[in-house]
């Protein structure tokens, strides 16, 4: 039934090999850096859903997407859809580090005036394709626009970053329906699993288990990877561009607030701003050249 | 004016507790944000009435409905955008329309939500909730209306919405406050004008009200609490007795509280009236106050419209 077009060995093989992968852990890291520190400056945001998406959002920007930062509205491009739009501070940064705009910007998030807003404002960000912050919406909206490229026999591709929390939503489910009965391959969607939410783990508050067979049961092609390995990752984003028939589901195992040791799993760093001192301490433990 | 700040949601959560420990078929229910709404506090003392749906509002409210029906007294608790928005239809249909006994309290309503921006700047609930039949709609000013409205609205059988802010606001009232559905309290007495004002706006308007003493203006205040039903009387009356009004809310200029009056006024008695609220168009991102002023939500702007107001009059 599967079709990969591309063996599987031959994928590790090249992706061990990959000469940008170190220069694509230390866009991460920076990336990271750079969600601390605006998020800090702003004095309210969400680190912890923000630092679990950072492989995967480089992956997708550095080596995955097809995109221009010099013609953000170009229609050939590939679409990101945040469903999660509380993780914004990853996105900007990971767009900043792309060319969007300036990385001295990102610390303007959440300022009156900023065209940083606390959730992605698609008329106001160059490089955010739609707005979002009302988790569970954004699965529909990708669909639309992958439905859309149909239409237009275009081929740019179209991403979608779920919460598992988020996942508790209906309308993910309706979209799920939706996406695979319209058998959109031109649809990846990621899963960001850190099993927290808000009130606590995943599987105490309103249990998703078993997710991977619970998308596959409603027709999508389904990968589970290790979401801070970016080899595993961009083996995934392979094997879904080349699946046809589906959409395709990459289950990320993450963890909330990855990179700083005292945000790692942490439920008080879901939506709560760091201090200058724990500032200080994360931007030291992720190391590296500012 | 020295105002003592406090916030108001854990009135609704001390309230609640209050009310499980009084009432056996108190029930509560949460998407995710049972700290944010206070509701965990209920969740600790009684954890076999309260359930965390997750992040599904639409299921919550119907969850609510179908425990309302089997007659319990049921609070179901999210952020208003999350509450009157996402969950809009399922309130109407399965809450309203069958007139169960479903006690909506949404917080972070408004702009003062601050940072998380539009997306989650509820600006139009009033407006949503005050349309449908059957629906009582409040909006308390401090922790003790606050308090006391939760109270009183789980004696008080039917759905009913209360609308609640994120910040620490002025505290208007004590202990000795005898919170009634469906009636104003006027907090200043005053002839030339009547400034009518809700949730964190009142404080704004009795200090607009000495700002307009200092001008030779003598300004009635209003805390118009209970949106629907509306109190007429107090409206007529104001309008009769200072034959000029002025309207104060952090909502959208549409249909909010300032259109409830306006709908009593050109029914009954109408007189100049000026509105202050948020403008036709979504938030954004901010710290609450500079947000506050952005949006027209001063103490400047009320005594502004209340000079205009005053000059309206024939
Ligand atoms: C419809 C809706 N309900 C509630 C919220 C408030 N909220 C913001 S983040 C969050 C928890 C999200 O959990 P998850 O999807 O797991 O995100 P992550 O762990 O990646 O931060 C909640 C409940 C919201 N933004 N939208
Ligand atoms: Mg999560």
């Amino acid at each position: 039934m599967e079709m990969i077009l591309v063996p599987l060995e031959r994928m590790d093989y090249w992706y061990d090999i990959d000469p940008a992968l170190p220069e694509l852990r230390s866009t991460a890291t920076r990336a990271r850096k750079w969600i601390l520190r605006s998020i800090c400056e702003a004095g309210s945001g969400h680190p912890g859903g923000s630092l679990s998406i950072v492989e995967i959002l480089t992956s997708l920007y550095f080596r995955v997407m097809r995109h221009d930062p010099e013609n953000p509205l170009w229609e050939d491009r590939d679409r990101f859809v945040l469903s999660k739009g509380h993780g914004a501070p990853g996105l900007y940064a990971i767009l900043a580090l792309s060319g969007y705009f300036d990385e001295e910007e990102l610390v303007t998030l959440r300022k009156l005036g900023s065209r940083l807003q606390g959730h992605p404002s698609m008329n106001k960000t160059p490089g955010i394709d739609m707005s979002t912050g009302s988790l569970g919406q954004g699965l529909s909206i990708a669909i639309g626009m992958a439905l859309g490229a149909r239409l237009d026999r275009k081929d740019y591709r179209v991403y979608c970053l779920l919460g598992d929390g988020e996942s508790q939503e209906g309308q993910v489910w309706e979209a799920s329906m939706a996406a695979s009965h319209f058998k959109l391959d031109n649809l990846c969607t990621i899963l960001d699993r850190n099993q927290l939410q808000i009130d606590g783990p995943t599987e105490k508050i309103m249990s998703l288990e078993p997710t991977f067979s619970k998308f596959k049961a409603f027709g999508w092609h389904v990968i589970e990877v290790n979401g801070h390995d970016l080899k595993e990752l961009l083996r995934a984003f392979h094997e879904a561009e080349t699946y046809k028939g589906k959409p395709t589901l990459i289950i990320a195992n993450t963890i909330k607030g990855k990179g700083v040791s005292f945000m790692e799993g942490s439920l008080k760093f879901h939506g709560k701003a760091p201090s200058r001192e724990e500032l200080d301490q994360a931007l030291r433990e992720l190391g590296g050249e500012a | 004016m020295e105002w003592v700040l406090k916030n108001m949601r854990p009135g609704f959560g001390e309230a609640l507790v209050e009310l499980g420990e009084k009432y056996q078929q108190v029930v509560a229910l949460n998407a995710d944000l049972s700290g944010s709404t206070t509701t965990a506090m209920f969740d600790s003392a009684f954890p076999e009435r309260f359930f965390n749906v997750g992040i599904a509002e639409q299921n919550m409210m119907g969850i609510s409905a179908g425990l309302a029906a089997t007659g319990k007294i049921v609070f179901a608790s999210t952020f208003a955008m999350f509450a009157a928005g996402r969950a809009y239809d399922q309130i109407r249909q399965s809450i309203a329309y069958p007139k169960l006994n479903v006690k909506i309290v949404a917080t972070h309503a408004g702009i003062t939500v601050g940072g998380d921006g539009a997306s989650h700047q509820m600006h139009e609930d009033l407006a949503l909730m005050r349309v449908l039949p059957h629906m009582t709609v409040i909006a308390p000013a401090d922790y003790w209306e606050t308090r006391k409205a939760v109270l009183k609205v789980a004696e008080t059988p039917g759905p009913c919405y209360i609308r609640l802010g994120r910040t620490d606001t002025p505290l208007i009232y004590d202990d000795t406050y005898d919170f009634q559905i469906g009636k104003a309290s006027r907090l200043r007495d005053g002839e030339d004008v009547t400034i009518i004002a809700v949730g964190l706006m009142v404080a704004k308007a009795l200090e607009a009200a000495d700002v307009l003493k200092r001008k030779g203006i003598s300004a009635r205040v209003v805390n118009m609490s209970t949106i629907k039903p509306v109190d007429k009387n107090m409206i007529v009356e104001a309008a009769r007795e200072t034959g000029a009004i002025v309207t104060a809310e952090e909502h959208n200029m549409i249909v909010g509280m300032g259109s409830a009056v306006a709908e009593v006024l050109a029914d009954y008695e109408p007189v100049p009236q000026r509105r202050v609220g948020i403008p036709d168009v979504f938030g954004e991102s901010g710290e609450s106050e500079e947000l506050m002023e952005a949006y027209g939500l001063t103490v400047e702007n009320i005594v502004e419209n209340a000079k205009m107001a005053v000059s309206m009059k024939r």
